[in-house]
């Protein structure tokens, strides 16, 4: 059992990280704590991606002589460098993650603005809800 | 050739005419209607053209930058999504001539731009999906259509915000799940092409990692259409959008979801998996049968008519996927041509509720008397569009569910049968309860307040709200009169191959 929690242990962090960002975005009453639990919960899956492509002792991948008219086959041993696609695909998932920080901070200032408070049960109070 | 760059121009005339009328937004605001229309108009005569080719010479393969699949990222275009598509720019094209007026009278005037931007954005987003061939980039673009989404819906009125917020949280989950399955997807075949993946996968059917990547997949897409239980964030951001904006995302981004998911359990995965390894088609088929009923009588008690439509949107989301899960010829038809008769009828409902607002300031069913004298341009196309909800024929409606129905008693699923006819009777409820109430009153009932006035003014809404409403109205018709034709030259060819041969 150690065993397995041990030698895939990324795994393991990523479900972790993954259950407290669902947990805080079903449980909170406060709005910003659920924006702070989606934030967990989107930056697990990043890490997730980050850890399949990375590799022990792997190098950049980039291939030594560069590329263009001339250059002489390189043999290239994929074993020695580090997966570049789950990293390039986070980059775009970043830019996705931060742009929704953004939209929804933008509403819970308006949301601050409007209301006074950030408790939802107090906003769904004013709301006659 | 122009006409080969069709399926990048689709998406990219909205995407860059979007940052072009947020910054002439800040000259001079009334230049920014101007470029949405030709946005859209490009986006429009594109449709047309791609479903053309696709009709003429077959599915449409488009490398962008010139990177071979499974490397680049590909558009591939079949009759399924240049069907798709062509809804979606109709519907876009159609609502932002209505937005004109209907915006200018709700929103303040300073965020008119911001929102003809995030509108363009929004559609960029949606034909970007139909578009795609790229699991990742199907990702990205479901989150270019959903930001731009729940920043239109918040600009909407009081309560606004607290829906747009939930619905953040909520997409945000779904979108989560959806990369999640890529994810698992990707380190199972190493490959991101949905024709890629599509050929790889049967090998590897019996792979728990596979199993989890589906369910990711699934739930996620689910989530962003709205399939009950997980349709809680809906009602109330359609319900609080401005009426502009939820007449365009209520037909165009649910739909959009129900091909994404067609795409995924039948195309990327093949239907032999989705049906018979891991039955989803049957679990899917029972949250349709809950979500149509449920979403009906959930309409019956609402007094707000944009929340009425909500629900109602929530019912039909169940109509298509009963369709889906019933995974037969007839039964997909029926879902394909509901999706467009969803579009145009939910598309009409919402523009009614608009030029409603638009005159008379409310949306209470309770308070719409004499509504036909007052309006009865607007109120006979509401009519023909709570028909096609119904399904009276010649409507577009009557057919699809004709078709649903015929699927469900060639698989035998008397349930099934039994729900479609119990769901049509709860529609007649809903629908003749605000027919009841904007046509026949009981007069005494209101004495108390002064009877009837002697003479009703008919006050209509302008030109540019009236035809929309009547485009899509006549849009109902038509369809349902040449859905024969639709379902020959086009749907049959958007299902997949193997159920064409059984039945």
């Amino acid at each position: 059992m150690l065993e397995i929690i041990v030698s895939k242990y990324n795994y393991w962090i990523f479900v972790f990280l993954l259950i407290i960002g669902l947990y805080s975005m079903m449980t909170k009453n406060n709005l910003m704590k659920k924006l702070i639990g989606m934030n967990i919960f989107q930056w697990a899956i990043i890490l997730y991606f980050i850890s399949i492509g990375a590799k022990r002792g792997g190098s950049v991948p980039i291939i030594p002589g560069g590329h263009g008219h001339g250059v002489q086959k390189i043999v290239v041993h994929a074993t020695g460098y580090v997966n570049p696609l789950p990293h390039v695909l986070m980059l775009t998932a970043i830019v996705v993650g931060v742009a929704t920080t953004g939209i929804a901070l933008a509403i819970l200032v308006r949301i601050y603005n409007s209301y006074g408070t950030l408790e939802e049960d107090e906003i769904m109070k004013e709301l006659g809800k | 050739m122009i006409l080969e760059q069709f399926p990048a121009i689709i998406v990219v005339a909205p995407l860059i005419l979007s940052f072009v009328v947020n910054f002439v937004g800040w000259r001079n605001k009334g230049f920014c209607f101007p470029f949405v229309i030709i946005a859209l108009s490009v986006s429009l005569v594109s449709a047309i053209g791609i479903l053309y080719a696709v009709i003429k010479h077959g599915t449409i393969y488009y490398h962008l930058g010139g990177w071979n699949p499974p490397w680049g990222i590909e558009y591939v275009i079949d009759h399924l999504n240049a069907y798709v598509a062509l809804i979606v720019t109709v519907i876009a094209f159609v609502v932002a001539i209505y937005s004109k007026r209907s915006i200018e009278q709700e929103i303040p005037g300073d965020r008119i731009p911001q929102l003809y931007a995030l509108l363009l954005l929004n559609v960029t987003g949606l034909l970007g999906i139909t578009v795609t061939g790229d699991l990742f980039n199907l990702y990205v673009l479901l989150e270019i259509a959903s930001f731009s989404a729940y920043a239109l819906i918040a600009i909407g009125e009081k309560g606004a915000l607290i829906a747009s917020f939930r619905y953040i949280v909520m997409g945000t989950i779904g979108a989560c799940f959806y990369l999640i399955g890529v994810g698992f997807v990707y380190i199972m075949t190493g490959s991101l092409n949905m024709t890629d993946v599509g050929q790889l996968l049967p090998d590897l059917y019996y792979s728990k990692a596979i199993l989890m990547a589906f369910t990711f997949l699934t739930i996620g897409v689910v989530i962003k259409m709205a399939l009950f239980p997980l349709h809680a964030w809906l009602p109330d951001a359609y319900t609080h959008a401005p009426s502009a904006v939820s007449a365009l995302i209520a037909p165009t981004m649910t739909k959009v979801g129900c091909y994404v998911l067609i795409r995924i359990i039948f195309f990327v995965f093949k239907p032999h998996y989705s049906i018979e390894i891991m039955p989803l088609t049957t679990i899917l088929g029972w949250l349709a049968i809950i979500a149509m009923i449920v979403g009906s009588i959930y309409a019956i008690a609402q007094h707000d008519l944009k929340r009425m439509l909500a629900y109602s949107t929530v019912a039909q989301i169940g109509y298509i996927v009963m369709g889906i899960a019933l995974a037969n010829k007839a039964g997909l038809t029926g879902a394909l041509l509901h999706i467009l008769n969803e579009a145009f009828t939910k598309g009409c409902l919402f523009l009614v509720a608009g030029a409603i607002m638009y005159k008379m300031g409310m949306r209470d069913i309770y308070q719409f008397r004499y509504l036909f004298e007052k309006m009865p341009l607007t109120m006979i196309a509401f009519v023909i569009a709570a028909f096609s909800m119904v399904g009276i024929p010649p409507t577009c409606g009557f057919f699809s569910k004709l078709y649903l129905l015929l699927g469900a008693i060639d698989a035998r699923h008397w349930i099934f049968v039994a729900t479609l006819l119990i769901s049509v009777v709860l529609n007649v409820v809903y629908f003749f309860n605000v027919i009841r109430h904007a046509y026949f009153k009981p007069s005494e009932a209101y004495a108390h307040d002064g009877g009837r006035p002697e003479k009703i003014a008919v006050d209509e809404v302008p030109l540019s709200m009236l035809a929309p409403i009547w485009f899509t109205a006549i849009g109902i018709l038509i369809t349902g009169i040449f859905s024969g034709k639709i379902v020959s030259t086009v749907i049959q060819f958007a299902i997949p191959k193997c159920f064409l041969g059984g039945g």
